[in-house]
């Protein structure tokens, strides 16, 4: 069966996020010489999210993709965040 | 044998068995397929949030064993990769051929130097004695013994992960000559795409978290 | 809408495919076959799971060692929760009632991904396989209970790892059955089954599909990650590594608390087709269920630390997951209550499949109640780990899913294979079931809060009375499973020929053959009612 209306994504936009990417990462390890103390992790976690949003908006055609699909994509990155930090309810206030 | 019947609300679309699965049926299901992946692996970030905030110290010093160079080589290896396979789906779908086939084959190719790397890397630790269960590891303070447990279950459930989509790709690769996918119906080539970006997207949060703690 | 009943259709059992004789079964991507190919593997895994059961009575009938010795008998409750729950209890109703009955009651001719389907059979068969493999190779028979707790499931001699291959495999067979449902559900509606026309058994599977996908795979990186713990020394979980047992439990719970979800969410969708029929009046409140389904399967990942209670987690956790607990019992409630609602003021046929679920409605609400004890945290530390756990878990596992199990069967029994059971030997099996049941498992709660721990191999005399009223029970419960397994094994082949509707169903599936022909089918249908349109006296929507 045809694909089809399935959009074309252009090789140039394939290639300005291949660039974002380069540039988050470059980012991400010139930020370890800087110094967060507790906030490493989150600033860490921020620009590795900022990445993967970009890869699963862009790469993984999901801006172009059923609402149905972008829901569940966002839902499920909701549930595991909110499985790990239930999971440090506990490990917290022990 | 029936027709498949769509309607265009395309609410329903009615398959036969021994016909073709079509394309939003199959791309919903490796969706789904893609979910399974990231709560496998998402047990595995679990227990290292949970030891991380733990052993913070522990952590920090033991990342430093971990050589920063490669881990962004690696990287770069799989982001680019990333950008070769979305590309390759973009080339079947104007029909060049040539080209999906020579962006298939590179997206192997960077894979294939990530598992070179990956494999001095590893090879690199054991001649240190550096893996789960040897005397070494006994000997370091705990936070550092569980950091390099860690450090070895998630790069070694995503290295075989990464054989996975490489196998998967060689496949694309036979159906694009053969003219199993093409032009009209790329859905292997696009699920194979799929499941290479899940790749990529877990070595994105792998790398500031193992490599980037220094 | 009805095809012919003369005879000119085939059906599924006698289609005419690619294949013959045996490998018409074993290559079949025919969903119809596929949930026989389950059907009939289950049931064997159940009686071997029945006799296990039975052995463990027999050894608790007296104090002290009966009939095995203190090793044998943790080894039969490990394999017995093993079988029960992975090979049983989470794959039953979605691979053999969903797996028959989805497609039909959407109006399509097949799941979204046949091939995947009788995968999803093999996955299942050779973890079925490692989990038996266990029992006789090596060390010995896993002796760590059906949970694996570390640090003993990474330390013990028996043969842990093929236990934990099985249940890895078996969760994967899981896996790929709710995404093929999921995709099902999503794509291959008949023209006008909007998703609020479609009927509320596949919708109970909508929400069990959700939970197997995203549930599963975290108990199957634990898994991997006890065999770690044992091949590599990995020091997870290992205090004197630093790691931490309770992080185990977590794991483990994540997936195993919404697992149970998994188990009763299809029997509930099951008994849920059956008060409309049986009382000709449509369900009532059909959103709420819906909803209902949706919100048990949602709430159901957060509760999963009322099984750590007295584990050693934190205050605030505690208080977090007792409350949880107490909301996840709201949306079951709701159904109930629906239940009970549809049979009001309906034209009641006491027909086997709705006195099974009469039955299921009576012992689902006393397991359910005492869930509430067990999620009260202050009640709780008396009742974890005693034989009061066994009971409330066994009366919803058992009471709750295995008795619409039975209603299910009932109930489909026509359809499927074409023939009526005998009435008299179900209700007498049924009724028989049910006094063996209450009396197998009634007695547990009351010993259980006098004292006697679960999984304990010995006991003071003080709990004998109970125990022996308890294995006597099984020995009744037992009877009445041969009598109503010996009316449907023997019916099957020599029942008289049924109806495509003996019981003036509205649902999609009384509208065909019974059996039904390869394709479902003659025509897609084109759906105009909602589902549980009995006529427009019976008004409703």
């Amino acid at each position: 069966m045809k694909n089809e209306g399935s959009h074309i994504s252009s090789y140039t936009s394939h290639a300005v996020v291949l660039i974002a990417l380069l540039a988050l990462t470059a980012i991400s390890v010139a930020a370890t010489e800087w110094h967060f103390g507790a906030f490493t992790v989150g600033v860490a976690l921020l620009i590795a999210s900022i990445k993967v949003a970009t890869v699963i908006i862009n790469f993984m055609h999901v801006k172009h993709e059923s609402l149905f699909i972008k829901a569940m994509v966002s839902g499920v990155f909701v549930l595991f965040a909110a499985v790990i930090v239930i999971t440090f309810i506990d490990y917290y206030l022990r | 044998m029936k027709v498949p019947v769509t309607n265009s609300k395309n609410m329903s679309v009615q398959a036969i068995h021994n016909e073709r699965i079509d394309s939003e049926t199959g791309k919903l299901g490796m969706w789904i397929f893609l979910f399974t992946e990231l709560f496998l692996f998402g047990g595995l970030f679990l227990v290292y949030a949970v030891f991380r905030a733990k052993y913070s110290a522990d952590f920090h010093h033991a990342a430093e064993e971990l050589n920063t160079f490669i881990g962004t080589l690696n990287t770069v290896f799989l982001l680019v990769s990333s950008m070769t396979v979305a590309m390759s789906i973009t080339a079947i779908q104007k029909d060049d051929k040539k080209l999906a086939l020579f962006l298939v084959g590179l997206t192997v190719l960077l894979a294939g130097l990530f598992m070179m790397n990956k494999y001095f890397e590893w090879s690199h630790k054991f001649e240190f004695k550096i893996y789960p269960g040897s005397e070494v590891l006994k000997n370091l303070p705990q936070g550092e013994l569980l950091f390099f447990g860690l450090y070895y279950m998630m790069t070694g459930l995503h290295a075989l992960h990464v054989l996975i989509g490489m196998i998967l790709l060689l496949i694309n690769i036979v159906k694009i000559k053969n003219g199993t996918v093409s032009s009209n119906h790329y859905l292997h080539l696009e699920n194979s795409g799929l499941y290479w970006h899940l790749v990529d997207l877990i070595w994105i949060f792998l790398f500031p978290l193992l490599y980037l703690i220094t | 809408m009805n095809a012919s009943e003369n005879g000119s259709h085939v059906s599924f059992l006698e289609h005419k495919g690619k294949y013959k004789g045996i490998l018409s079964w074993l290559l079949t991507t025919d969903h119809k076959k596929i949930a026989l190919l389950y059907l009939y593997s289950i049931m064997i895994f159940f009686f071997v799971g029945v006799i296990l059961g039975l052995l463990m009575r027999i050894e608790l009938f007296k104090p002290g060692e009966t009939i095995m010795d203190a090793q044998t008998y943790n080894g039969m409750f490990t394999i017995h929760g093993i079988i029960m729950i992975f090979i049983i209890v989470i794959p039953a109703l979605p691979a053999i009632f969903g797996n028959f009955f989805l497609p039909i009651m959407i109006g399509a001719k097949d799941v979204a991904f046949p091939k995947l389907n009788l995968f999803s059979w093999y996955l299942f068969i050779i973890g079925a396989i490692f989990g038996v493999l266990s029992q006789f190779i090596g060390e010995g028979s896993p002796d760590t209970g059906w949970t694996f707790y570390v640090p003993y499931s990474a330390e013990s001699s028996t043969n842990v790892i093929y236990a934990l291959v099985a249940a890895f495999i078996l969760g994967f067979s899981s896996i790929l059955t709710g995404l093929n449902f999921i995709v099902t559900m999503h794509r291959m509606r008949a023209p006008g089954m909007g998703w609020f026309r479609m009927p509320l058994f596949p919708w109970s599977l909508y929400a069990t599909g959700w939970i197997q996908v995203l549930a599963t795979p975290i108990v199957g990186i634990t898994l991997l990650m006890v065999i770690a713990e044992r091949v590599l020394k990995i020091g997870f979980f290992d205090p004197a590594l630093g790691g931490d047992p309770v992080l185990f439990q977590h794991l483990f719970w994540i997936y195993s608390h919404p697992a149970v979800y998994i188990m009763i969410l299809p029997g509930m969708g099951i008994v849920t087709e059956i008060f409309p029929t049986f009382s000709q009046k449509p369900v009532f409140g059909y959103t709420a269920i819906l909803f209902s389904s949706l919100a048990i399967a949602f709430v159901g990942y957060f509760v999963w630390g009322h099984h750590m209670f007295t584990a050693g987690i934190s205050y605030g956790s505690r208080w977090f997951f007792s409350f949880l607990t107490f909301i996840v019992a709201v949306p079951s409630a709701i159904k109930v209550f629906n239940w009970i609602s549809t049979m009001y003021g309906g034209s009641i046929d006491l027909k086997p499949p709705l006195l099974y679920a009469i039955f299921f409605i009576f012992l689902f609400m006393i397991g359910g109640f005492t869930g509430l004890t067990l999620g009260s945290v202050a009640t709780d530390v008396q009742a974890h780990d005693t034989a009061f756990v066994v009971a409330h878990f066994h009366y919803i596992i058992f009471g709750g899913m295995g008795f619409a199990f039975f209603a299910g069967l009932h109930y489909w029994f026509p359809k499927i294979f074409g023939k009526m059971y005998n009435n008299t030997l179900a209700y007498a099996g049924s009724i028989v079931i049910f006094i063996g049941f209450n009396l197998l498992y009634f007695p547990q709660f009351i010993i259980g809060l006098q004292g006697m721990p679960r999984r304990y191999f010995d006991y003071l005399p003080q709990f004998q009375t109970g125990h022996q009223l308890s294995t006597i029970g099984g020995f009744i419960l037992f009877i009445g499973l041969i009598i109503m397994v010996y009316n449907l094994v023997y019916h099957a082949k020599k029942g008289a020929p049924a109806p495509s509707n003996p019981w003036k169903g509205v649902t999609l599936e009384w509208q065909i053959p019974s059996p039904p022909s390869h394709e479902n089918f003659e025509e897609i249908p084109q759906i105009k009612n909602h589902p549980y349109f009995f006529g427009e006296s019976t008004g409703n929507k």
